[in-house]
């Protein structure tokens, strides 16, 4: 697997597509900018939200156990999983109590976190994806690259390349519309066979024990409402105490995700219809532990809007394979650690530290300080290559002592020269500052 | 009023005339300027990279160093933002300020003599903007308000051009710089675009490092931008 550093090398290496990348992000940056500051409320707006989820995250048991109850009352079947691996089993479970053998699913990064797709491919299961980015990445056998625009990566053009090999559409044809509708024809046929459908889950309102399902496409309507059972998967994070706070979160969601004013179809899902099963899937996978660890609790606020991918300029110019996680982004950067340190050790370090995703974040997550706290912790924990804690404590000793660093300085500056080879990576694109003859230390000593 | 003089070392070594900038302008502006000699580094770059555990030695010096001023002044948003951050000593976190700060807030400057005609492009460093709050943010539903821009504003016969994307990183970011080298100088390329597109003379901003990584590209793509800290223009005569 390539480093976050050597796939985003490869990325800009088509200069043209990067730049198409970086300014396709930063125009839903700008759409984002200009819905939140009509809200004269929007600081207040964000400050509320990531006090509900303080909250939440301080009674999570009691707010879980009070979803589970009332999504019981309503006829829904209510399960628990540990892991992912506990996650797909049950999930299997179900579908092959239904005798299924392809079944649909909207987005969910939650199975994508589980890698329920594989996972049921090897049970002989098919899961198609209905929503439209995850079908196009979903034929190309890609993993999506932004939770909330997962063929972002990929031009119209090579939309229709794909469409032509797995759907039969005209070589060389581009057109959205038609593409689009190609797309649509073919998900209907799924629609109307499918006996399972998964969809993801937005929130979950321990009030009531219903939950809410968010989208674009209307996929998971449709997908959800033809089949006989309904599975929804969500991260215990989801939970919250009230339908009245939805107020707050839909108009953050979708002003942060894409600059709507609110998603296309906001689908709150009550009781299942006469002859219809509904499961909830509620999956720790890792996060008791990070809601354990006060310098990360907070990053189970997260709502999955992907503000922060879209204003970060590293992800902007790196693209979302780069970070080789279901979760890409600065977001991403600061949960994957939490599932497997050694993996992903590098995602903390691709980061400038600039603070815009903790800008953005609808729930005033400390991104960029988490990033901080995450590199400690993964160097401490001995993951550091040789090389760089060698490097590291030389230039601890020599810039702790003074007498060192004024020679160290010195020779520097002298053979500054040295340094201009292509096995200086500063130097590779760049040139080297020009070395002064004296340092300033030296010139105020003879002022 | 009594002012230490906090110098961080890539400038020290690299870039004197920034600090030298530094030391006329406050002296110019009344303060008595002591420059500990001792000095070094502040931690950051170890810190950065994840070895924030290494830095007791830098810490132990900086306090030795600045321990008895109320009043330490760097010309580096992103050094000031470490020591305010992560020094031990609350005493040191709390008398740390970045020049621009420190002539807004505290010596509240209302005039210069200072000229510059040129046009210039301004360079909103990060850490002095999202982590100082030199300015406010993009990002932010904020009242606009710059320190930096009242700072310029002072200076005869400047012209000051925003780019477009008006506080995008550059993408020095410290160790980043070397480790994420790809994307990192894509980052620097296309804010440099930007202020060619704007025909400046000069990138103007309040972290050296990022215009040392800029001015790095601007060399070696041959540009006549050259880059100047902020410090070098408001002592400008």
């Amino acid at each position: 697997m390539l480093s976050h550093a050597e796939a985003s090398e490869n990325f800009i290496a088509d200069a043209d597509r990067t730049d198409w990348h970086d300014e396709t992000l930063w125009f839903v940056r700008e759409k984002r900018d200009k819905v939140s500051k009509v809200l004269p409320e929007w600081e207040a707006l964000r400050e509320h939200a990531s006090q509900i989820k303080d909250h939440t995250l301080a009674n999570l048991g009691e707010y879980l156990q009070a979803f589970e109850a009332k999504a019981q009352a309503n006829g829904i079947t209510v399960h628990w999983a540990a892991d992912a691996a506990e996650h797909n089993a049950i999930v299997h479970d179900i579908i092959a109590a239904q005798g299924s053998k392809i079944l649909v699913k909207s987005k969910s990064m939650l199975t994508e976190e589980c890698h329920l797709n594989d996972y049921l491919a090897s049970k002989g299961i098919e899961v198609v994806d209905t929503d439209l980015g995850e079908r196009i990445v979903q034929f190309r056998n890609e993993a999506p690259s932004h939770i909330v625009l997962p063929a972002i990566h990929l031009k119209k053009e090579d939309v229709g390349e794909t469409f032509h090999q797995f759907l039969g559409t005209p070589k060389g044809n581009k057109d959205p519309q038609f593409l689009t509708e190609a797309a649509r024809q073919h998900l209907r046929g799924h629609f109307l066979a499918s006996e399972v459908a998964i969809t993801g889950v937005n929130f979950a309102v321990a009030e009531t024990g219903e939950f809410v399902v968010c989208t674009n496409e209307g996929n998971a309507d449709m997908g959800a409402h033809l089949a006989k059972v309904h599975i929804a998967c969500m991260g215990i994070e989801k939970i919250i105490p009230k339908r009245a706070d939805l107020a707050s979160f839909l108009r953050l969601l979708a002003r942060s995700a894409t600059g709507q004013l609110i998603t296309t179809y906001t689908s709150h899902f009550h009781k299942p219809r006469e002859g219809q099963e509904i499961h909830i899937m509620l999956i720790d996978n890792g996060r008791t532990r990070q809601l354990a660890d006060p310098k990360y609790k907070n990053s189970l606020k997260c709502i999955r809007c992907a503000a922060c991918f879209n204003t970060c300029p590293v992800y902007r110019r790196s693209g979302g394979h780069s970070y080789h996680q279901p979760v890409a982004g600065p977001i991403g950067s600061i949960l994957a650690p939490n599932i497997d340190k050694k993996a992903n050790v590098d995602l903390p370090f691709a980061s400038t530290l600039c603070g815009s995703c903790s800008n953005v974040c609808p729930v005033k997550i400390n991104i960029h300080e988490q990033l901080w706290f995450w590199r400690q912790d993964l160097m401490e924990a001995g993951l550091a290559p040789v090389g760089k804690t060698i490097g590291m404590k030389l230039m601890a000793f020599t810039l702790a002592n003074p007498v060192i660093y004024r020679i160290g300085g010195s020779l520097l500056r002298r053979f500054a020269g040295l340094l201009n080879t292509r096995l200086n990576p500063w130097y590779k694109q760049r040139e080297m500052p020009v070395a002064p003859q004296e340092s300033f230390q030296e010139w105020y000593k003879k002022r | 009023m009594r002012v230490a003089l906090f110098v961080p070392c890539y400038i020290d070594q690299f870039y004197p005339q920034v600090a030298v900038a530094s030391l006329e302008l406050l002296e110019k502006l009344g303060c008595e300027v002591v420059v500990p000699t001792d000095q070094t580094c502040c931690g950051q770059p170890m810190a950065n990279s994840g070895f924030a555990s290494s830095t007791e030695g830098c810490d132990a010096n900086f306090s030795q160093n600045f321990e008895g001023f109320d009043y330490i002044v760097g010309p580096s948003g992103s050094c000031v933002l470490h020591v305010k951050e992560h020094h031990p000593s609350k005493k040191i976190r709390n008398s740390v300020y970045e020049i621009c700060e420190f002539l807004m807030d505290v010596l509240k400057v209302s005039s210069l003599n200072a000229h510059f005609p040129h046009r210039v492009g301004l360079h909103q460093s990060c850490h002095g903007q999202r982590g100082l709050h030199l300015s406010s943010m993009s990002e932010r539903n904020e009242k606009h308000f710059s320190k930096i821009e009242d700072l310029l504003a002072l200076v005869g016969g400047i012209e000051v051009v925003l780019p477009v994307r008006v506080d995008e990183c550059c993408g020095f970011g410290g160790t980043f710089c070397v480790t994420e080298e790809a994307v990192s100088v894509k980052m620097g390329q296309d804010r440099i675009k930007e202020h060619h597109a704007n025909a400046v003379s000069y990138i103007v901003g309040v972290d050296t490092s990022c215009l040392m990584h800029m001015e790095g590209i601007l060399r070696r793509q041959g540009s006549k931008v050259q880059v100047k800290h902020i410090v070098e223009i408001l002592n400008h005569a």
